[in-house]
């Protein structure tokens, strides 16, 4: 395997890390809590996907936006059941951690009695799986979909969180919910959008994780779901920038010890990055410290 | 009917009864002052109206309305808007953002346009680091904003938290100053001070809050002669 094709396939596999990822950190920065339901709203996405093409015989295209709209709604129910309560009672925030986890429990174990625990796949011709011809690196149609789709997904984010009236409304409550309350933000409002933005995020990272790799299960979230948290580590928690550039370098890291035959330890790789970047750097490596004058 | 009207609000920090049953009223056009000790609950009381904290029993009526306990952001929807204590600017938003998310209740883009325009002009200070982080701001210049930003709502009724806290004495005068123009442009205030003298000097009608109630009241003129105002709060 040449280099070039190491580089196109950390790009394209970056893409996916990077939009999963996105999730955690936009939760993570409005309300200080790590979701760790993240990884099983991902793995309804790519079922909800699966079952418009196969029950529903949507193509790709129309099932990315339903499987979003879909893992976005799971997003805004996790938040009224597990998230929203504890914040009423002003619950430390250990406690929604850990409701966090009894959510991923209760996501995976429906998913398993609705889908059973064989892995399903995406019927063959449903998506283009042969290699574009003519060019010096092996690439399909699928991965530059994934490519396409999670860059224009990124771009559409960031455009919303700088430009428009509701991405300033959350910055302000990433910032202080007292004071955005007091400039007339709906705070619970923006609590609901955050949760639909982050599972819409998954959702598309879940359809396209599927795509990828064929091969579905109600467990498919593990997989994916400590590298997302080295990627944000990596990006500085609830840094969006941070999260995008975290996710093609866990990428990169992955597919380059693959690629040197360490393809059994490739998960070992990732956590030791994690574990280094806790020990040198736990302001992520685009994180920096907020410097503020009283 | 007053502009504002609150009558026997209650307020409590779990078993720590803060108010104690506050009555009191701002007529259109005024400018009422709360003075009061450290912890004497000036900033519960704003906080109760506007919403921060809900009240556990009494009434706040504005302009004619009952908006006891309503959510914080529906309340400066309404126009009464607060200027919480200590500033509050968002740091990692850069000044003209913050001043922009001050009009967040507005739909109107012109509007709010012509008025950024219009703070820019009455602050010059703030027009030369329109671009800069409002968290590197100095003191008096994040309190400038800070008052800036609720102008951009157009508010009914202007509610201040102790504006003049820990500024140098020429800053003060510069705060007091803006509030006084403030005043001019027919916009109502409702001033909480530790600096007493000055918020008396700037007010139409003053209250003297002591442990969560009303301790005295009464015109500003009249409070600045009164032998125990005097000793207590203006010696
Ligand atoms: N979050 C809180 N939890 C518990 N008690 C509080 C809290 N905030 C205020 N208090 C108490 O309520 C009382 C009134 O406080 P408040 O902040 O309203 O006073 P203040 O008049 O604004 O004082 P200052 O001039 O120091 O700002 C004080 O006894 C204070 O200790
Ligand atoms: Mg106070």
């Amino acid at each position: 395997m040449n280099i070039t094709q190491q580089v196109v396939n950390a790009i394209w596999l970056g893409g996916v890390y990077s939009l999963f990822a996105l999730g955690y950190a936009l939760v993570f920065s409005i309300l200080g809590v790590l979701n760790l339901a993240h990884s099983a709203v991902f793995m309804w996405g790519a079922f909800i996907g699966l079952v418009m093409v196969t029950q529903f015989s949507f193509s790709v295209w129309l099932a990315i936006p339903v499987a979003m709209l879909g893992a976005g709604l799971i997003g805004v129910l996790l938040d009224a059941v597990a998230f929203a309560p504890l914040r009423r009672r002003n619950a430390p925030r250990i406690a929604q951690l850990i409701s966090s986890i009894g959510a991923a429990i209760l996501l995976v174990n429906i998913a398993q009695l609705i889908f059973g625990t064989q892995p399903e796949r995406f019927p063959l011709g449903s998506i283009p799986t042969d290699t574009i011809e003519g060019l010096p690196f092996r690439i399909t149609p699928i991965q530059i979909i994934i490519l396409l789709v999670s860059v224009a997904l990124m771009a559409l984010l960031q455009y919303m969180v700088i430009r428009t009236r509701a991405g300033q409304a959350m910055r302000a409550v990433a910032f202080n919910q007292r004071v955005a309350s007091l400039l007339g933000v709906n705070v619970s409002g923006i609590f609901r959008m955050t949760f639909f933005l982050a599972g819409a995020l998954a959702g598309a990272a879940g359809v396209l994780y599927g795509l990828a790799y064929n091969s579905m299960t109600p467990f498919m979230g593990d997989q994916v779901a400590l590298k997302g948290l080295t990627v944000i580590v990596l990006g500085g928690m609830g840094n969006i920038q941070g999260a995008v550039v975290g996710g093609f370098v866990v990428a990169a890291l992955e597919v380059f010890s693959i690629a040197n035959g360490g393809s059994n330890y490739r998960d070992a790789f990732v956590f030791t990055l994690l574990f280094l970047i806790l020990l040198f750097r736990p302001q992520g490596l685009v994180g920096q410290k907020e410097h503020t004058r009283a | 009917m007053a502009l504002l009207e609150v009558s026997n609000l209650h307020t409590s920090y779990g078993a720590i009864k803060a108010l104690r049953g506050i009555t009191f009223q701002v007529e259109r056009g005024q400018v009422v002052s709360l003075i009061g000790a450290n912890g004497a609950g000036k900033s519960t009381t704003l906080n109760s109206i506007s919403g921060l904290l809900k009240p556990s029993s009494g009434k706040v009526l504005f302009n004619g309305r009952d908006i006891t306990g309503w959510r914080a952001d529906r309340v400066t929807g309404l126009g009464l808007v607060q200027v919480p204590e200590g500033r509050l600017v968002i740091a990692n938003m850069s000044v003209e953002e913050n001043l922009w998310m001050g009009a967040y209740p507005r739909k109107d883009r012109a509007g709010i346009q012509a008025d950024l325009n219009d703070i820019f002009a009455r602050f010059p200070r703030l027009a030369e680091r329109r671009t800069q982080k409002a968290g590197s701001l100095s003191g008096g210049e994040q309190q400038m904003l800070a008052v800036g930003r609720a102008l951009m709502v157009q508010p009914t009724l202007l509610m201040l938290d102790e504006p003049s806290m820990g500024l140098a004495p020429l800053l003060v005068n510069e705060i007091f100053h803006i509030i006084a123009e403030i005043k001019d442009r027919g916009i109502p205030i409702l001033l909480v001070e530790q600096n007493a003298r000055k918020a008396l000097q700037i007010a139409d009608y003053g209250y003297v809050i002591e442990r969560g109630t009303i301790a005295y009241e009464g015109p500003a003129e009249q409070l600045q002669q009164n032998p125990k105002i005097i000793s207590a709060y203006l010696g």
